[in-house]
């Protein structure tokens, strides 16, 4: 994993003291809030409805077992007890004092951690595959390059007051779960012709009041190219983006109304004249990042374990949360094992202090010290030999950490809402945790399988409901919280945004009608398909029967 | 109001003449919007004394390619702090135009963005305050960080160059 | 009928506070200085906006009110949950005792 050096830790240091300045000279009135705003935000702080919040960037999701010991430290220090993840990879605490937030800045700059750009109209921290660098699936460890496109990105000079916020995915498999085509820019690892290894390089995607898929700019940049070729994005985009009107100010926005044609001229122009400068980078740089995330110490095992299997057998609930939260590993006798942070009924994607320090630890003697933060709002343990697997999952349960339910219906994506939110229109954790609830029974789950619900406090849909297999999206209809329903969307490489089924409905309602899409779905379908699958094949009409009948 | 140029504060020695209003009769040194730029070039080079454009959003740093050596002064007008724009257009007239006057910042210029502006080509910059405060605004911006990741035309080494020497110094001494 | 009160965040700490009867700021909605139609909110609302006190709270905004039991309570459920805590975490915020 990457280590700071002494360049990247003064680095930090240096914007903590010059954080704390800012917050001392807003604190004596030095300078108002409205100049203070923007400069909070750019390190993670806002202001939400019962406190201040701080929004902790974990680059990539990857993070080392000391940083999470010390998220739960920063958790009971400067909180009150835990954190939530985010479907950006990040941590938010929800009550941290503004006097005190230069500290806890300077406590995370001591694990190498920071709340840099996790906010305000800049470059965001970059999103990658979770299973980075253990999936079997993947072409190359896409880390490296989002490592160097953090350092790209961090303080860019030029990019720091865009027109409006900017989020960069990369995927280094073609099974996408960095959900890479509803970001500002998605980079999608795969081969050229030539066999080389590069990007396909997507523009224009995004969720939000209008959502968009992206499209592609260009087939394929190479590994030495790629960073000017952001570069040049990022400047046509700092130039022509909109700024006129904040809702349509999204590169999407500049995508859609000139057109992808158009973006991929200006870009391609401004490319060809800073390609030979001094953003490219050679390979012997790149391999020294490469060198950064180099696999881990693995034993040389085969793949099937005795003891593992035998386990198995024997335990049906452990071989349940086998086949639920465990996933293939490149190396054999390894797996990948994850971590819900979804127990029926939970705030999805909250943590205790004591559950972070316990994962931590968990890491530490089963992963390698290596944890991975999901879009979905979950752990993951990368590197777990098989025969760890048991003793891994029993200390799990013990926390409440071991929900076998990843993927499934009660693996709910859920912003904060309302019940934090000072932009939120109506509450969204209830919601997810009286859907959970209805669906507690774990081999229901199981049968119904893959489901993904996705649910946000507003239309700025930070909770991704757009990208739902269901979505819902909470609204305020004269003072009364009601949902709307949307079906068929998708994260994935086949990202797709869903279609609202209707008209939308209380709270009370909200939950029955998710039920019974779902008792539609195992009554039609077909043999091997999930829920998406089924919705694809019949389409909308089906689904809306269930839902509004007659109505 | 005072400029802040290389450490120290200048005088304004530049009057400055918006879309419509009437030339100067004399030498005195002026500047212009783009706007006006290209509509009366001829007349405006052809004038005796010191020529400006000023930049406002929107417009493109490109139209002035070919007479950057015409101008002592490029004024680039930050209507809000928010508004990013002039960042570009300073890289574009320094890297990729070669302009070698001065690079003024005018309009919303904050303490909290003059080592942004710096480091994107700009040497100097119109504060609102006086010229102590101002001064002591600019220093104090330009040294608050000392680690730069991007390499732009302002000359500092960045952490990826300083890298290199290392590694390549480590390489020499082995 | 429209009562309102004006409610704002606390600067150093961030919690919700509300302006009083001798231009404090109490983090309790009881003793909040009450404004009864649209003119009085507006010059409350003036009062809590000046300058001088940009170091004290931040954002300050109008809410409806309404007495029950003797004590306010706001007619918005958003405000409700910030005179409160989280609905979701009872064992935090104000709520909490
Ligand atoms: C609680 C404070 C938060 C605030 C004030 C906030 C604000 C916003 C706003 C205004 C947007 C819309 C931006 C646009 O479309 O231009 C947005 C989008 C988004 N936010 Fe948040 N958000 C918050 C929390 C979160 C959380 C907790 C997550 C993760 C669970 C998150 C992840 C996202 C994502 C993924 C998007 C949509 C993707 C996109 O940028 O198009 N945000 N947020
Ligand atoms: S979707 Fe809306 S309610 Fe949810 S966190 Fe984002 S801004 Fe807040």
């Amino acid at each position: 994993m990457y280590r700071y050096d002494d360049f990247d830790r003064q680095l930090v240091l240096e914007r903590t003291e010059q954080f704390r300045e800012q917050v001392e000279r807003r604190l004596s009135g030095d300078i108002t809030e409205e100049q203070f705003r923007p400069l909070r935000l750019m390190n993670g702080v806002y202001l939400q409805l019962h406190a201040y919040m701080l929004r902790v960037a974990v680059p990539y999701g990857t993070l080392r077992a000391d940083q999470l010991r010390q998220l739960g430290y920063i958790a009971r220090r400067y909180d009150k007890g835990y954190g939530h993840f985010t479907t950006r990879q990040n941590i938010q605490y929800n009550w941290p004092k503004l006097d005190e937030i230069p500290d806890a800045l300077l406590d995370l700059a001591k694990v190498e951690m920071h709340a840099i750009q996790t906010s305000g109209n800049c470059i965001r921290n970059t999103t990658t595959d979770q299973y980075a660098g253990a999936a079997a699936d993947e072409i190359e460890d896409p880390r490296p390059y989002c490592e160097l496109i953090r350092q790209w990105s961090t303080f860019h000079p030029e990019f720091t007051y865009l027109p409006r916020k900017f989020k960069v995915a990369v995927t280094g498999s073609a099974n996408d779960r960095a959900a890479v085509k509803v970001h500002d820019i998605g980079l999608r690892m795969h081969h050229n012709d030539a066999g080389e290894v590069g990007f396909e390089v997507i523009v224009g995607g995004g969720l939000g009041r209008t959502p968009f898929v992206g499209k592609t700019v260009r087939d394929f940049i190479g590994k030495n190219d790629l960073f000017s070729y952001l570069e040049a994005i990022l400047r046509v985009y700092n130039r022509f983006g909109r700024r006129d009107n904040k809702y349509k100010a999204r590169f999407k926005i500049l995508v859609h109304e000139i057109g992808i044609e158009e973006v991929q001229r200006l870009v391609e122009e401004e490319w060809n004249l800073i390609k030979d400068g001094s953003l490219r980078v050679d390979d012997a740089e790149i391999a020294h990042y490469i060198e950064q995330f180099a696999p881990p110490a693995f034993e040389t095992l085969t793949d099937d374990d005795a003891e593992f299997e035998r386990r198995k057998a024997e335990n049906r609930e452990f071989a349940n949360w086998v086949r639920s939260n465990v996933i293939a590993h490149k190396q054999p006798g390894y797996a990948i094992a994850n971590v819900s942070l979804k127990p029926i009924g939970g705030i999805p994607g909250d943590a205790t202090d004591t559950q972070m320090e316990l994962v931590a630890d968990l890491s530490d003697q089963y992963s390698f010290g290596d944890v991975r933060v999901t879009h979905e709002q979950n752990l993951v343990l990368p590197h777990v030999k098989k025969a760890d697997l048991f003793s891994l999952w029993a200390e799990l349960k013990n926390a409440n950490l071991a929900t076998a339910n990843l993927g499934y219906v009660s693996d709910i994506i859920c912003c904060p809402g309302l019940d934090y939110c000072a932009l939120a229109t109506a509450r969204s954790i209830p919601l997810s945790q009286r859907i959970s609830e209805r669906f507690s029974d774990l081999d229901r789950q199981h049968d119904i399988g893959e489901l993904k619900i996705k649910i946000s406090g507003c239309i700025n849909a930070c909770g991704h409901h757009h990208v739902g297999h269901i979505g819902i999206l909470g609204l305020d209809k004269r003072g009364k919280e009601f949902y709307q329903i949307t079906l068929g969307g998708d994260a994935s490489e086949n990202a797709e945004i869903g279609k609202i089924a209707g008209a939308g409905f209380s709270e009370a309602e909200v939950v029955d009608a998710i039920e019974s899409l779902v008792t539609k779905y195992l009554g039609i379908r077909e043999t091997g398909e999930r829920f998406i699958d089924t919705y694809r094949r019949v389409g909308m009409d089906p689904f809306k029967e269930v839902l509004y009948g007659d109505r | 109001m005072a400029i802040v140029k290389n450490d120290s504060v200048i005088d304004q020695e530049w009057i400055t003449v918006d879309i419509e209003g009437d030339l100067p009769a004399g030498e005195e040194n002026i500047i212009v919007p783009l706007a006006r730029f290209k509509e009366e070039r001829e007349t405006l080079i052809g004038r005796n004394g010191g020529l400006g454009v000023q930049l406002n959003s929107g417009d493109a740093p490109e139209d002035l390619a070919d007479d950057l050596d015409r101008l002592s002064i490029i004024t680039v007008n930050f209507p809000a702090y928010t508004d990013g724009r002039g960042y570009s257009y300073a890289r574009v007239l320094r890297e990729r135009f070669g302009f070698k006057g001065e690079l003024r910042a005018i309009g919303d210029v904050l303490r909290d963005q003059i080592l942004y502006m710096h480091r994107c080509g700009f040497d100097a910059y119109e504060l609102k305050n006086d010229d102590d405060v101002s001064l002591t605004k600019v220093r104090a911006a330009l040294k608050e960080m000392t680690v730069y990741y991007q390499p732009t035309g302002d000359g500092r080494a960045t952490a990826a160059s300083l890298r290199e020497q290392r590694r390549a110094a480590i390489k020499t001494a082995s | 009928m429209s009562l309102q009160v004006v409610t704002a965040n606390r600067l150093d700490d961030g919690l919700v506070v509300f302006l009083t009867a001798d231009g404090g700021w109490s983090e309790n909605i009881d003793q909040a200085r009450v404004a009864d139609g649209k003119e009085a909110g507006n010059a409350l609302l003036a009062e809590a906006s000046v300058p001088e006190l940009d170091i004290i709270i931040v954002g300050p905004y109008l809410i409806e009110v309404e007495q029950q039991d003797g004590g306010l309570v706001p007619t918005k459920y958003r405000e409700i949950l910030r005179t409160k805590g989280p609905s979701v975490r009872q064992d935090l915020g104000y709520q909490a005792g």
